[in-house]
């Protein structure tokens, strides 16, 4: 199969595209949800034992574990459409980076509130200042400052530019936010927050854990190209596909 | 050097300067010693005196004491080096016991002792039903010869 795939670099091109692969999104979060929900409240066992023996609460791991990997990795590729952006001058992009950062600032803010919830049970404080908690609070201000500083400048492609740059820098938070609880010395790594280690999880935990975190991955598809297909004809609405496009519509 | 190939330099460079920081700041946090104190740093004299400070460590093992009368509550914790005892009025959180984790935040007296306002329960991360932890522990404390006769005491 040979697929051009410069041409969905295009914006009428993706535009197109990201219109049919909307609803194949929706489709896969909608029967990734019930899957993992499902999982999550009916197979997995009530109560923890061994050295963690949480209660019922324990269940918000579904959703916060899996909201806290959607923050890290959304600002990656975020970053990522940032630099092609800056390099090839794609106005694509440009649009790609600005369309995903509302998502992952949810998801960020997902993190943070239910894992207040969670540790006031568990821990006994909705709030620390602890290494994890204070970096993922950071990146959360990474999301507003780059959404912020996008729509401070009127110029597009300056705010293109210059929130791309800040998008960049603010990177250095994806690592430290990643080795805060997972450094390879565990005496060093003075915090609250428990490591990471999937090998220590039970398998029906981990299966509702990794279907959520596969949800919420489509999700992020389908919101993200639902807000570049309104972008694209933002920018694009003097263009000539739009205006023909907009015709089509008014005579159907 | 077309433009392109200049901006993808700079992109490049910047990543590589980015990735200078991370590697700074994740060593900064390693040898980070505010977030807490260990009972063998607090004994060395490390930690701030008459300042608020947390001490972090696991709770000594049949150390904790419930006043009748009130809500105090004594307790030692350890590093398995050095001990610094605790004494804390309030009521603890869920996952707090003997033997586990434990972040507190208070002063240090002049009589040696901690006196905690907040009491946090550190967790690890193992999350598996009670009796897989179970079977998991006697195996391993046990010895796999001994799971039969034990079987019944594994569960806490």
């Amino acid at each position: 199969m040979n697929v051009n795939w410069f041409k969905f670099a295009s914006p009428p091109a993706f535009y197109s595209l990201a219109g049919r692969l909307i609803p194949i999104f929706w489709g896969l979060t909608l029967t990734l949800l019930v899957i993992g929900l499902y999982w999550g409240f009916f197979q997995t066992t009530d109560q923890l034992g061994g050295s963690n023996p949480q209660k019922e609460y324990y269940r918000i791991i579904f959703i916060h574990v899996s909201s806290a990997w959607m923050s890290m990795w959304l600002y990656f590729v975020m970053v990522v459409w940032a630099a092609i952006g800056l390099v090839f001058n794609t106005r694509l992009s440009f649009m790609m980076a600005k369309a995903i950062a509302p998502t992952g600032a949810v998801f960020t803010f997902l993190a943070l509130w239910t894992g207040a919830f969670w540790g006031r049970p568990s821990w006994g404080t909705y709030w620390d200042w602890d290494p994890r908690l204070t970096s993922e609070l950071v990146l959360f201000f990474m999301y507003i400052g780059y959404i912020a500083l996008h729509s401070a400048i009127d110029d597009i492609r300056r705010a293109d530019r210059a929130s791309a740059l800040l998008a960049i820098v603010g990177l250095v938070m994806v690592p430290v936010i990643f080795w805060s609880i997972n450094c390879p010395d565990p005496n060093q790594c003075a915090a609250l927050h428990q490591r990471s280690n999937l090998t220590k999880i039970d398998g029906n935990i981990l299966f509702a854990m990794l279907t959520m975190s596969l949800a919420f991955w489509m999700y992020s598809f389908a919101a993200t190209f639902m807000r570049l297909r309104s972008l694209i004809l933002t920018r694009e609405a003097e263009s000539i596909w739009v205006r023909e496009l907009l015709t089509q519509r008014g005579e159907q | 050097m077309k433009a392109r190939q200049k901006r993808l330099v700079f992109i490049g460079l910047a990543i590589i300067g980015i990735g200078a920081a991370s590697t700074l700041a994740i060593t900064a946090l390693n040898s980070n010693i505010s977030y807490f104190f260990s009972p063998s740093q607090v004994l060395a004299n490390e930690a701030p005196p008459n300042h608020v400070f947390r001490l972090g460590g696991l709770v000594t093992k049949g150390s904790l004491i419930r006043e009748s009368d009130s809500l105090k509550i004594h307790f030692d914790v350890t590093d398995n080096a050095k001990t610094v005892k605790v004494i804390y009025t309030g009521i603890l959180p869920d996952l707090f016991s003997e033997g586990k984790g434990v972040v507190t935040k208070g002063k240090l007296g002049a009589d040696g002792v901690f006196y905690a306002e907040e009491v946090l329960a550190k967790h690890d991360e193992e999350y598996v039903p009670p009796e897989v932890a179970s079977t998991l522990k006697t195996a391993h404390a046990e010895g796999v010869t001994n799971t039969a006769t034990t079987s019944n005491g594994a569960s806490n």
